[in-house]
């Protein structure tokens, strides 16, 4: 048995590909559902029902596919061009603790469309330096930035529980330890009336189009689409290496900080340790199943809102574990990993 | 101020950096063994979570301590193995396929814990290992506390750092190990198989990796919840690149880094107005500076991340 790798790629295999792979992944989570105890096609069954059964369930999907969509763009930027921004969850949680900040006293009076630009903005401004770090780092030492986006993670959520005890704590909170809330005023409005839609939603498909305008319609786009390629080939043909990675981490960050802004602004109003179930990880699957195209992350971020919305129902009404979500999720993006490989090659005996 | 530097001259302390470093210290010897053949293992999260939740499961259910390890050890190398057909054989990006496995493997310890121990408000224990007082020897002033009253896992760690230096640099193994992470294509025409010494050298090293992560709820602590590894592999991944691939740096890497975690965690007693979390950031910022510290100087293998198919130049 050999590979090969195809002469061409079928548009139709690109499509089915990660439709395959997600198959694949619910057939192995299959299994583990089995020994909990409870008949997979019921359980799935049930998950479907929690994600999409109502009226309800189907705006706290999409709610929590808002962020998701962010950080998977984030992630999709990134990858293209192959730097490995491996912090979102960093970027996220620092975006939302200046989003707290900011929103708290600082813009009242202004009109509320720019205060609420503006906390956007610093939101993205703190995402992109918290990545511009890293990139840095690794276009002036050579150092791998998965290494030092993963440990500023760790890092940023310190700070933030540093924050949010200290300067921003929110002195009405009965002593918990959350940050100032967002003036109610710069809150996003209820997309879905009694729901907690938030406009949010719409910035997050608003970002996706942006992007993906971006990356295909732009000469940015292309220079990153090259440098993720072939470096070498890039770089001889006039592309500089160091200004399009910096571009790029700047995107990227800003993306997953403007999550982190429009979770606190359309969800909680302020800002936790305990924020994020994820959302920085999980926006790395997202882009993965959506072969990093700007387009594919919006679906792929429903498919994995729907999942831990569906199985956190699932787990209540079943009994199963509802760690069942992660390892779906994971699961998927292994399988799509390996979809993606036998959509470029095929085995020859 | 004084009371600062008093902390140095306790044993206890010195004891102690040994003991934080044990996990460690596997960490870094499985990461830096699976680099040496050119493969970069982010999986080292999700085993060090996995094993310690497989050590912890082991002992729960009635195994001893030691056949927990091995259990762990074995789990460990399951999952390397998935990684190892991953890059190796399909030759995939070896970065996202170590965090997909990462993601996969703590959320599989995650669900598998979950299945099997019904959590109540606190979490169940095991009973620990011991230190072990090596006889005489453990009577010495000083010494005998921080060297000869350790648990047996960390006798384990300190004898696996030898036996990995000796192996890489005295043994025709070890000489075929350097080579596969620096040049393949010669392996390959000195008649030995690049992919089969890779394989074998993922899975040795997501063993070791495992035994670091099962340390931690068979000795450092006595039960198991979510988040327990806190980083730790990707400390490991960084204390890699600090020793410069070299197991004997990889040694005194973990232990200067586990004297400071050691150090700030006293020292948090000490000095009560500095919020705490300063101190708990410490580790995460040191490793950082420790990766721009050795950057210039660092010597890469040279294949590391390069994926080699047999037939294909």
């Amino acid at each position: 048995m050999r590979l090969e790798r195809r002469a061409y790629v079928s548009t139709k295999l690109v499509i089915v590909a990660p439709i395959l792979a997600i198959l694949a992944s619910l057939s192995l989570s299959g299994i583990l559902i089995i020994l909990a105890g409870v008949n997979p096609f019921i359980a799935y069954f049930e998950i479907v029902k929690g994600a999409f059964g109502s009226k309800l369930a189907i705006t706290e999907t999409l709610t929590r596919a808002s962020p998701l969509i962010l950080t998977g763009l984030a992630a999709a930027v990134a990858f293209r061009a192959r730097l490995w921004n491996i912090g979102g969850e960093g970027q996220f949680y620092i975006g939302a603790l200046v989003a707290a900040a900011v929103g708290n006293n600082l813009l009242l009076g202004l009109p509320v469309i720019i205060s609420m630009t503006l906390i956007m903005l610093s939101a993205m401004i703190a995402g992109a330096v918290l990545l511009a770090g890293p990139a840095l780092l690794r276009l002036r030492f050579g150092i791998d930035e998965v290494v030092t986006t993963l440990l500023l993670n760790f890092i940023i959520i310190l700070f933030v529980g540093l924050m949010i005890e200290g300067p921003l704590k929110d002195p009405f909170a009965f002593g918990w330890p959350q940050s100032v809330p967002v003036d109610r005023s710069l809150r996003f409005a209820d997309l879905v009336p009694s729901s907690r839609l938030h406009n949010g939603f719409l910035i997050s498909i608003f970002a996706a189009f942006s992007i993906w305008i971006v990356v295909t319609r732009t000469v940015f786009g292309l220079k990153a689409r090259a440098t993720g390629f072939t470096p070498q080939a890039a770089a001889f043909s006039g592309i500089s290496l160091s200004k399009t990675i910096m571009g790029v981490a700047l995107i990227s960050g800003a993306l997953a900080g403007l999550a982190g802004a429009i979770e606190v602004m359309g969800v909680t109003g302020y800002v936790t340790t305990t924020l994020s179930p994820g959302f920085g990880y999980a926006g790395i699957v997202v882009a993965m199943l959506a072969a990093l195209h700007p387009g594919g992350v919006i679906a792929s971020a429903i498919f994995i809102a729907s999942i831990f919305v569906g199985a956190d129902a699932m787990s209540r009404a079943t009994g199963v574990p509802s760690f069942i979500a992660d390892v779906i999720m994971s699961l998927s993006l292994l399988t799509m990993l390996i979809a993606i490989f036998f959509t470029n090659y095929r085995i020859r005996r | 101020m004084i009371e600062a530097l008093e902390i140095l001259t306790n044993a206890s302390l010195w004891s102690a950096v040994l003991r934080i470093a044990t996990p460690l210290i596997f960490g870094v010897l499985g990461a830096l063994l699976c680099e040496r053949v050119g493969v970069l293992n982010l999986a080292i999260e999700g085993i060090m979570t996995m094993g310690a939740m497989i050590g912890w499961l082991s002992v729960y259910l009635g195994a001893d301590l030691w056949t927990g390890l091995a259990i762990a050890a074995i789990s460990g190398g399951i999952i390397g193995l998935l990684h190892a057909f991953l890059t190796v054989q399909l030759s995939l990006s070896q970065h996202v396929s170590g965090l997909g496995i990462t993601l996969f493997a703590s959320s599989l310890a995650y669900f598998i814990y979950r299945l099997v121990v019904n959590v109540g408000s606190l979490p169940p224990t095991i009973e620990p290992f011991q230190p072990i007082e090596i006889p005489v020897l453990s009577e010495l002033p000083f010494v005998g506390e921080v060297f000869f009253s350790q648990m047996g896992p960390t006798y384990l760690a300190i004898f696996c750092v030898l036996l990995m230096a000796y192996i890489l640099r005295r043994t025709p193994l070890g000489l075929a190990i350097r080579m596969t992470g620096e040049n393949p294509h010669a392996v390959d025409a000195q008649g030995l198989n690049p992919i089969v010494i890779r394989v074998f050298a993922i899975v040795v090293g997501s063993a070791l990796m495992a035994l670091g992560g099962s340390f931690l709820t068979t000795a450092a602590f006595n039960s198991f919840f979510p988040e327990m590894v806190q980083g730790r592999g990707w400390i490991c991944i960084a204390l890699v690149i600090f020793a410069s691939w070299q197991p004997g740096k990889a040694f005194f890497g973990a232990i200067l880094f586990s004297f400071f975690d050691a150090y700030q965690l006293r020292l948090q007693h000490v000095v009560e107005d500095v919020p705490y979390q300063l101190f708990l950031m410490a580790p995460y910022v040191l490793s950082i500076l420790a990766l721009i510290l050795v950057s210039r100087r660092s010597k890469v293998p040279e294949a590391l991340m390069e994926p080699y198919r047999r037939g294909e130049r």
